[in-house]
């Protein structure tokens, strides 16, 4: 079938927009490292290496064009994070975005939170639309007047101006972790936030930048000891109580903070045993899992290793209730991926707005998506020679048997250098922005 | 496994272990410092690939290289190794370049120095954090490689280091060392 999404085994994806530099020659600040929806879908944020943030906005939907959604178009652009020297460890501290994600939106402002290697920044980002005119004291330029001239009062009225869009930080939580974070969460009572490092997961509350809790320490007494790493966290989307981490072991943690302060004892255990027969040298790096991620309803979670997608049921902890293979022919070529480095990619995956579909990322900038519902799956490309306005993408296949058909793509030409890590979904709409290296392709699901 | 993918095996173990060792060096220089998460893989994957070389070894019924005896002191006190002939050409061979071996055409006994360069830095990242490691007993820079081959020339050339006998077991040690404390 041509697409897969909503539920709906019809769906279409068409091109909509690609944001970015044409040229081949990436600059590495310009390498997209995270990808948000805001929580109406009006917003879309990327972070990038370098320490910006863009965030784009819907343009509404014209009457001229009903069967199109809004495109998105530059919002705001700022620098969130600046690069550090940590002069105590003789360490330099990243300035790269390793993860946005929105508040849900209280009074006109927006807020967002975003982190690098250390420091999380709250930032506001508002719009101005009006200024005062018709000062008594002061001119339109800013000059003071000579009080002899001032000889009636007026009140100053807002007049209209060009929008300006000002974003700033409200708030910087810094030095709370020791180690590398890789995952900051809002909680659903709107107050709290988590953060989490390679060993720790600390608790903040928005307003209190200079105090966090710690939560979950995973930090053995002996270093030398260490087995495992959290490589994920996530708080659940309505119990404010209940949060997910995942480790480098394959394992997921659910745990209940009214249990006790300190959550190092789980309330459950997600972990699927492994098949003996795919042993390998690097079983325990495939298992790792790189992104964890609730569904919208709760009931259930999505976690990501490097070579499939699982679906667990939060009722259910012995294993997943469904298993995706993104890519399973990689299976033989993991130590080629791991002397290439591709094997420590980290991919993300996103649930569509009903929970039906999901979505991941691959080499070659194909990605994913697994129709849950209808149980089929397709695979897209996003690059520049599919880029027409409003064409359909074709679903790609990756050749794995002997007899290569036409159109599809053997194994050894696909190009380890093109991934897709990172993809969002519009909460509400089937529109969805998927980065590659340095590009964001946005497309929509074709309307009639 | 009969002897010869054992050989295979232990060859692609061998392998596995140098680039693995590499990546850690070239991880130590990376610009945000030390990945704990990658580390920590590395070093899984280095001993998932001892294990089995170690395996492989017995079955290859190469039971006179001692697993205890020393690994090969510093390039200095090298000599040009014993027969074992069909290993030396794979240890070589099993060698892939790193950042700094640039002695691919020269000599294996620059090889094999050069490629001690690409071990010191394990060794280096635990003298770094001052554990145990406090009173090494290895030494601080030209550290021995893991060559299965070399293991039985040591005794013959005679440890400089005052300390235990090292090993690809004593190996286990050093992997778990490879995370550094913070």
């Amino acid at each position: 079938m041509a697409g897969a999404g909503g539920g709906n085994s019809d769906v279409q994806w068409c091109f909509s927009q690609v944001k970015g530099a044409i040229d081949d020659d990436v600059a590495e600040a310009d390498i997209i490292s995270t990808v948000e929806f805001n929580h109406s879908g009006e917003l879309l944020a990327t972070g990038d290496k370098g320490g910006r943030v863009v965030i784009f906005q819907q343009e509404p939907e014209s009457k001229n064009q009903p069967q199109c959604r809004g495109e998105y178009n530059v919002y705001s652009t700022f620098q969130s994070h600046e690069p550090e020297f940590d002069y105590l460890k003789s360490l330099e501290i990243e300035e790269k975005i390793n993860k946005i994600r929105w508040l849900p939106q209280k009074n006109a402002a927006q807020f967002l939170l975003s982190t690098n290697d250390k420091t999380i920044k709250l930032w506001k980002i508002s719009e101005r639309d009006k200024r005062p005119e018709g000062y008594n004291l002061k001119e339109e330029d800013g000059r003071y007047r000579d009080l002899n001239t001032v000889t009636t009062l007026r009140v100053p009225v807002f007049k209209p101006m060009d929008l300006m869009v000002e974003a700033s930080p409200r708030r910087v939580f810094s030095n709370a972790h020791t180690y590398h974070i890789n995952s900051i969460s809002v909680n659903s009572d709107c107050e709290t936030y988590l953060s989490a490092d390679d060993l720790r997961i600390n608790l903040w509350n928005l307003e209190i930048n200079d105090r966090s809790f710690n939560i979950v320490d995973i930090k053995p007494a002996n270093m030398e000891e260490l087995t495992e790493v959290i490589t994920a966290a996530e708080f659940h989307p309505n119990q404010c109580n209940t949060f997910v981490y995942s480790s480098s072991k394959g394992t997921i943690r659910l745990c209940d903070m009214r249990a006790s302060a300190l959550c190092d004892k789980h309330a459950k255990q997600f972990e699927e045993p492994e098949d003996p027969n795919n042993r390998s040298f690097f079983s325990e790096i495939i298992s790792s899992i790189s992104d964890v991620k609730f569904s919208h309803s709760g009931r259930y979670m999505m976690t990501r290793d490097y070579l499939s997608v699982k679906i667990w049921d939060l009722n259910m902890e012995s294993r997943p209730v469904e298993t995706y293979q993104v890519h399973e022919y990689l299976r033989s070529k993991l130590c080629s991926l791991y002397e290439n480095d591709c094997i420590f990619d980290k991919f993300e995956c996103c649930w569509n707005g009903n929970d039906s579909v999901v979505m991941t990322g691959s080499y070659n900038n194909f990605f994913r998506m697994f129709d849950r519902g209808y149980r089929q799956d397709v695979t897209l490309e996003a690059s520049r020679e599919n880029s027409k306005p409003r064409s359909v993408l074709k679903p790609r296949k990756v050749s794995t048997g002997g007899k290569r058909k036409k159109d599809e793509i053997s194994v050894d030409s696909l190009d380890f250098n093109k991934k897709i890590l990172h993809t969002a979904w519009h909460p509400l709409d089937n529109i969805i922005a998927v980065a590659t290296t340095n590009n964001l392709y946005i497309f929509q699901e074709k309307l009639n | 496994m009969n002897a010869t993918t054992a050989m295979e095996v232990n060859a692609e173990a061998r392998r596995i272990l140098a680039v693995s060792i590499s990546k850690l060096y070239a991880s130590r220089t990376q610009r945000g410092g030390l990945r704990l998460h990658r580390s920590l893989l590395l070093s899984m994957v280095m001993r998932s690939a001892r294990d089995i070389y170690h395996s492989s070894r017995e079955i290859e019924g190469q039971s006179d290289a001692q697993p205890t005896s020393e690994p090969m002191e510093t390039s200095s006190d090298q000599t040009v190794p014993e027969p074992q002939p069909e290993l030396q050409p794979a240890v070589n061979a099993a060698e892939p370049p790193s950042e700094e071996s640039d002695s691919e055409d020269e000599g294996c006994d620059s090889d094999i120095a050069e490629d001690k360069e690409n071990m010191s830095p394990t060794k280096q990242s635990r003298k770094r954090r001052g554990k145990a490691a406090a009173a090494p007993d290895f030494l601080p820079s030209k550290r021995a490689r893991l060559e299965p081959g070399e293991e039985r020339y040591a005794a013959q050339l005679g440890s400089c280091r005052a300390g235990a006998a090292e090993s690809l077991t004593a190996l286990s040690l050093n992997l778990n060392r490879v995370i550094p404390a913070f």
